[in-house]
């Protein structure tokens, strides 16, 4: 069963306040996803992952082809699912770990990484455990658990943020330079995690620069050039 | 759960409201494209027009917009504040969503304010009675929706200014006494007394100082994970609307001129409109 | 020759026209068809300023016939100045029999106080009002009160009972206690003591209020349902006397005035005059009972 298909993807920015002025990120995006899949996503800096990533996480509206997903509840289109269908998905299937985490005011490390476990895991000390364990594993100094994220530097909101979209074990993570801004040890617990999460099912598309991550990680690679797919690697 | 259609929790089709009086041309001649909402013929004003969404439980939707552009309009007739010109609403607890609650007589509109909504003004007065105690004021709402034991009222009064963060000592004491921050913080109590399924918020932190205007905001969060209640938050800041909604309609002179989830609107606007608010964002 | 009888008198029989008498009884009418909801009337000038009693006089005047014998009280006296002055009013407009003893009244005015003996269906009793509208202390506003009487819309009312239980330890209404009027209205009873409000309920007689400087009257009809408004564990209470008594008899089932003595000591002597009297004389009375007075401790002479 494919997690995701991706037919003829395109994304054109209409940017009204510079006289209409049109900007192509994507173009003739083509592929698919298996189930229990990892995918990396390669390419320079400006060569369309990101909004690739975004598309399909539905942060921007593509301009034409579509996205299947499949979900628990049959295949969609995520291109033109409902609002309240996405919300919905957000909620129990698709969880997004941006490149930076987007500190809320007054939340601690550890509630940060539970919001999403809050959802399904009631007893909310259970929830907190189960975060502290987490980052513990990610060497994330144990003061800094209940101090507010906003402080901390780049490395330890890599953690949290890590810690926070793979702790409620999505059925499917778009995940962005998981590694970047690591340690060599603390980014085989990355990794590891994010292995276990594949054993038990979960799908993911991961971007990243770092050789050593993809190797360990990605069942294939696709490589993106200018907006449009460059090549398609298998690993073995 | 899964996704169910037909699992909405409040449904509004064409709400609109117009002071003065217009003709047959008003609405067509007024709204972003005319960079205006009073009409050139009638000189009535279209506070707003043709507002439909659907809105499910637990979800949180924003309305963002500049002042004029009729957002708070759009909640104070849902809560009856104002009577609307024309457009319908339903309520999924209120006879199962097949009355439109718009057309019922006051006494049921009174019902439906009281038992299944909540509202928090921007300003506490406008919520409050200053002339009542806080703790009277939390009454008030319970009373209306035929609480009679006194000692049951206060017990309910006590914990929800414990879980607002009001120092219960002060329940006796009345609102005008209070800080901004903690009258308002006593005025979310009051609207959420009777565990109501929705809430609308109309700019409630507007005018609070940043770190008061943080404890509110967190306030309003905590309010979503532990309760669940759906919400409508009208505000003209974007991070406010950033941090507390899922979902966005951005309103103009009057109309939605787009809508979408909330991060796509941000980072992703369509619309002329929605991409000039964005790129003011400090 | 049809006699003209227009000049003979200077006035009306009871002072007011007939035509604006039959409007008053037509208010009247209307009020006792919806107890306790006041109704506007015409509240025409009389020889007293507003604020003195014209609502009572009123009701009095557009009521009373040849036949009745009238009585007045002010505050359970038919000794004040008030009382005296509307009581030969009343009498030189319509040469009335005018009496003290409350049994043997057909109409009676008072102000602020109900006859501690009980009543009858052949009597009516007429409240002067001050203040007709019991919502006038939460909502200042008369098109707002009108729409919660209208929605029977009394959750402030219940507030400010709140309040006042949290200020005092209990609700502090001390006269004019909102009551509940057939289920329906809320009402104010007039400045009437606590004591007296029970009084109200299932009565045989006929009670109409008239508030003329407000220009409203209401009307609570021989048994309705009259209740104090209560929270479930806060109650309504009467005034208790049983520390005290009346210094004259020492009865203690009725409601006493409290008076102050020259060297600057207390005295609470019973406030209704004529059941003074015929309990000084040792009369037989006939007195309310409601289950407040029962529960007091049994004490007679």
């Amino acid at each position: 069963m494919n997690i995701l298909e991706v037919n003829n993807l395109s994304k054109v920015f209409k940017l009204h306040i510079l006289n209409n002025k049109k900007l192509e990120a994507l173009a003739d995006i083509n592929f698919t996803m298996k189930e229990g899949e990892i995918i990396g996503l390669t390419g320079k800096s400006g060569s369309g992952k990101s909004s690739l990533m975004k598309c399909i996480y539905r942060t921007y509206l593509a301009s034409s082809g579509e996205i299947i997903y499949g979900s628990k509840d049959g295949y969609l289109d995520l291109v033109k699912a409902d609002d309240h269908r996405i919300i919905e998905l957000r909620k129990n299937e698709i969880n997004y770990c941006s490149q930076f985490l987007s500190v809320i005011p007054r939340v601690t490390a550890v509630d940060v990484v539970c919001e999403n476990l809050f959802r399904i895991e009631k007893d909310k000390e259970a929830a907190r455990a189960k975060a502290k364990q987490m980052l513990e594993q990610l060497a994330l100094p144990g003061e800094l658990f209940d101090a507010f994220p906003v402080t901390f530097s780049g490395g330890e909101q890599q953690r949290v943020n890590v810690a926070r979209s793979i702790i409620a074990s999505p059925r499917f993570l778009l995940i962005d330079e998981p590694t970047a801004s690591l340690d060599a040890r603390t980014k085989d617990v990355v990794i590891d995690m994010i292995l276990s999460l594949k054993r038990n099912g979960t799908s993911v598309l991961c971007i990243s620069h770092d050789e050593y991550a993809l190797d360990r990680l990605c069942d294939r690679r696709i490589d993106l050039q200018f907006g449009r797919i460059n090549e398609v690697e298998i690993v073995e | 759960m899964t996704f169910n259609q037909d699992n909405w929790l409040l449904r509004v089709r064409n709400l609109t409201k117009i002071y003065g009086e217009p003709n047959e041309r008003t609405l067509a001649q007024t709204g972003p494209e005319f960079g205006s909402n009073i009409c050139p013929e009638t000189e009535s004003i279209v506070a707003c027009a043709d507002i439909s969404f659907d809105l499910y439980p637990g979800e949180v939707l924003g309305i963002v917009g500049e002042s004029g552009s009729g957002k708070s309009t759009v909640v104070k007739m849902l809560y009856f504040d104002f009577e609307k010109t024309f457009g319908s609403a339903w309520l999924k607890p209120y006879n199962n969503g097949l009355i439109d609650i718009l057309q019922e007589s006051n006494q049921r509109k009174r019902y439906i304010r009281n038992n299944l909504m909540g509202m928090v003004y921007q300003n506490p007065r406008d919520g409050l009675n200053f002339g009542f105690s806080s703790g009277g004021n939390i009454a008030e709402k319970l009373i209306m929706a035929g609480q009679m034991n006194v000692g049951s009222i206060r017990a309910r009064a006590a914990d929800l200014l414990t879980k607002t963060e009001v120092p219960v000592q002060r329940m006796d004491h009345r609102p005008g006494t209070f800080s901004g921050g903690m009258q308002q913080r006593v005025q979310i109590s009051k609207a959420i007394a009777n565990n109501p399924p929705l809430l609308f918020l109309d700019e409630v932190t507007t005018g609070l100082d940043v770190s008061v205007q943080a404890k509110v905001l967190d306030l309003i969060r905590e309010l979503q994970t532990t309760l669940g209640i759906a919400m409508i938050v009208v505000s003209h800041d974007l991070s406010v609307i950033r941090m507390l909604t899922d979902r966005v309609m951005v309103m103009k002179n009057g109309r939605i001129v787009e809508s979408g989830l909330t991060d796509q609107i941000l980072q992703d606007p369509q619309h002329e409109y929605s991409q000039l608010l964005v790129s003011s964002l400090l | 020759m049809i006699e003209n009888t227009k000049y003979t008198n200077k006035y009306n029989f009871a002072f007011i026209d007939e035509a604006t008498k039959k409007e008053i009884r037509r208010k009247l009418l209307k009020a006792v068809a919806i107890p306790g909801h006041q109704v506007p009337y015409s509240s025409p000038e009389m020889p007293i300023s507003r604020g003195w009693g014209t609502g009572g006089l009123h009701i009095t005047l557009a009521v009373i016939g040849r036949e009745d014998v009238f009585k007045i009280i002010d505050q359970g006296s038919d000794a004040s100045v008030n009382a005296c002055n509307l009581r030969e009013f009343v009498n030189r407009m319509t040469g009335c029999k005018t009496t003290f003893d409350t049994t043997e009244a057909t109409l009676i005015q008072t102000r602020h106080r109900i006859t501690e003996e009980e009543l009858t269906e052949k009597q009516i009793i007429v409240f002067q009002v001050p203040l007709p509208e019991p919502l006038r202390m939460v909502e200042r506003y008369e098109y707002k009160t009108l729409q919660m009487h209208a929605e029977a819309d009394y959750a402030k009312m219940y507030v400010s009972l709140y309040e006042s239980y949290v200020r005092h330890g209990a609700i502090m209404e001390g006269a004019g206690y909102p009551v509940m009027v057939n289920g329906r209205y809320v009402m104010s009873p007039s400045p009437i003591p606590r004591w007296d409000i029970p009084n109200l309920n299932q009565a045989k007689t006929l009670f109409l209020f008239g508030a003329g400087r407000e220009k409203r009257l209401y009307a609570v009809p021989p048994y309705t349902d009259v209740e104090p408004l209560e929270f479930e564990d806060v109650n309504f209470e009467i005034e208790d006397f049983s520390n005290s008594g009346c210094y004259k008899t020492g009865y203690k089932k009725a409601f006493l005035d409290e008076i102050y003595a020259d060297d600057g000591g207390r005295k609470f002597v019973i406030s209704d005059s004529n059941f003074l009297d015929k309990k000084m004389e040792r009369q037989e009375t006939r007195q309310y009972s409601n289950k407040y007075i029962d529960q007091l401790q049994a004490y007679d002479l």
